[in-house]
């Protein structure tokens, strides 16, 4: 018999049982152990998978109870207060609790949306390549590069003046605001006293001769000035440049720069020039599922609510966080956990009652004429029946063999 | 939003593991394996980015190798089902 062959095929047949990380951990430490006989390897082998087996959750275990008491108690120790990064983010971010139950409660819409955005090889490694993209992301109304907007009334114009500084730092031209202008239909642009101003001779269509003197109609003329779209992503109000990675190559310090917006849109930003598809993300987990599937939404809960524990130096394994993922996403779209979520799709009454809004399930469950199976963990403690749960999952089937009954 | 072809790019993005679609032979092996009834699988909407790339129908099976953290790969399964209701 062939050195190996044995522990070979033992092997193979363990690849089906043992989870991939754990089996490529122990083929690795086997073949380090040289001075181990190939007998001894078996036994070695036979462990593992006893204790594997020992270490494995047992049927009828409550995992979603000691889930929700895994994340729950911790959580109570969480500071109730928002707080921020002091000079580490320039923009707010939401964490510590408030954070958490906007996951769970999978709003729409984070309180403060964040992407980050990777560059590619080409931008990244340069600080004005990285600026560059920003420009192109960040959006930009007239608003953020005017110094004053000044009218009188009875007169059509309106004459703006430019913030020289604001136009270098958003990379806009006064070129490209008369042409921006010139589309909006607003009226006609004629250059003023000096290059940075502009007169705006307003359309009689936009102001109508009746309301020369109406204060209403300048008001709404100038709002949509501002409000003139010049360049970048709707919904992204800020994008700064951030170091992610600093390493020596060859003697020389090489950075990696990041884009940090304030404000979220994945599905434009993703494919934009210089941007890696591969890496940026959003904290926005809605707009995840929207661009890259249900999937990465899962994985995006996870990574979220994993970060926020840790930032606020809990230690919750991980399991029980990808439980609760894999139960908000099971049913292809992102469930809260909660009253319009998980809970209330329950199909027992008295679990849905003792949640929230009692009164309501009850009287609901009454005129629809509801039937209660008492099969879950809530409702039986609720009627004081032992739950299914655990040993309370097995229940004993008395056979009597009917010839003795009588007697032989 | 909903039309359109999504981008076969996001395949590569990072929080999207590897999806496939099983076919009918391997979907049978897979329920007489789980003794599961389809519906009792997790779903998957048939407008999913990810599903539509794939040019899933519904009532296939997804298989999906996820990369997880404690066991290196973990392989799960979705079913497709056709929503009316967009995510």
């Amino acid at each position: 018999m062939s050195s190996g062959g044995r522990l070979q095929k033992i092997l193979e047949d363990v690849r089906e049982v043992l989870p991939l990380s754990l089996y490529e951990e122990l083929v690795e430490s086997l073949n380090k152990a040289e001075d181990l006989s190939e007998d001894e390897k078996i036994a070695v082998v036979g462990e593992v998978i006893r204790r594997y087996v020992l270490a494995m959750v047992q049927p009828g275990e409550p995992v979603g109870v000691v889930a929700a008491q895994s994340i729950g108690e911790p959580g109570t120790q969480m500071t109730l207060r928002t707080f921020h990064y002091a000079g580490l983010m320039e923009f707010d971010v939401t964490l510590g609790l408030p954070r958490l139950i906007e996951i769970v409660d999978a709003k729409r819409e984070p309180s403060t949306p964040i992407m980050e955005v990777y560059l590619d090889e080409e931008h990244k490694y340069s600080e004005a390549k990285a600026r560059e993209v920003a420009r192109r992301i960040e959006y930009t109304t007239l608003e953020k590069v005017m110094l004053s907007l000044q009218y009188t009334l009875g007169d059509r114009e309106f004459v703006l003046k430019l913030d020289p500084e604001m136009l270098e730092d958003k990379g806009v031209t006064v070129d490209m605001v008369i042409d921006k202008l010139r589309d909006s239909g607003i009226g006609e642009v004629e250059g003023g006293e000096d290059p940075y101003t502009l007169v705006i001779a307003v359309d009689r269509k936009v102001l109508p001769e009746e309301r020369i003197f109406d204060y209403k109609a300048y008001k709404e003329v100038e709002a949509k000035l501002r409000k003139l779209y010049l360049k970048g992503v709707k919904g992204v109000n800020r994008a700064s440049i951030r170091i992610v990675d600093e390493k020596v190559v060859d003697g020389k310090v090489v950075r990696e720069y990041a884009i940090v917006t304030e404000g979220s849109n994945l599905a434009e930003v993703l494919f934009m020039e210089g941007v890696d598809y591969r890496r940026t993300t959003t904290n926005n987990i809605f707009e995840i599922a929207e661009v890259l599937g249900i999937e990465a939404a899962r994985n995006a809960i996870i990574r979220e609510i994993m970060r926020v524990l840790e930032d606020s130096g809990l230690d919750v394994d991980i399991r029980h966080v990808m439980l609760v993922a894999d139960v908000m996403t099971w049913n292809g779209t992102i469930r809260q956990i909660g009253r319009l979520g998980v809970t209330g799709e329950k199909p027992s009454v008295l679990a849905r009652a003792a949640f929230e809004v009692t009164v309501k399930q009850l009287y609901d469950a009454a005129v629809s004429g509801e039937e209660e199976s008492l099969k879950g963990v809530t409702e039986s403690v609720v009627a004081g029946v032992p739950p299914r749960v655990g040993t309370g999952l097995i229940v004993t089937v008395l056979g009597v063999p009917r010839k003795r009954v009588g007697g032989e | 939003m909903s039309s359109g072809v999504p981008d076969r790019r996001i395949l590569e993005h990072e929080l999207v593991p590897e999806h496939r679609v099983l076919s009918f032979e391997e979907a049978v092996a897979l329920l007489r394996r789980l003794g599961a009834k389809p519906w009792q699988l997790p779903q998957i909407s048939l407008n999913d980015p990810v599903a539509r790339l794939l040019n899933a129908k519904p009532g296939d099976i997804i298989e999906i190798k996820r990369r997880s953290p404690t066991g290196g790969v973990h392989i799960a399964y979705r079913l497709v089902v056709a929503f009316e209701r967009r995510a």
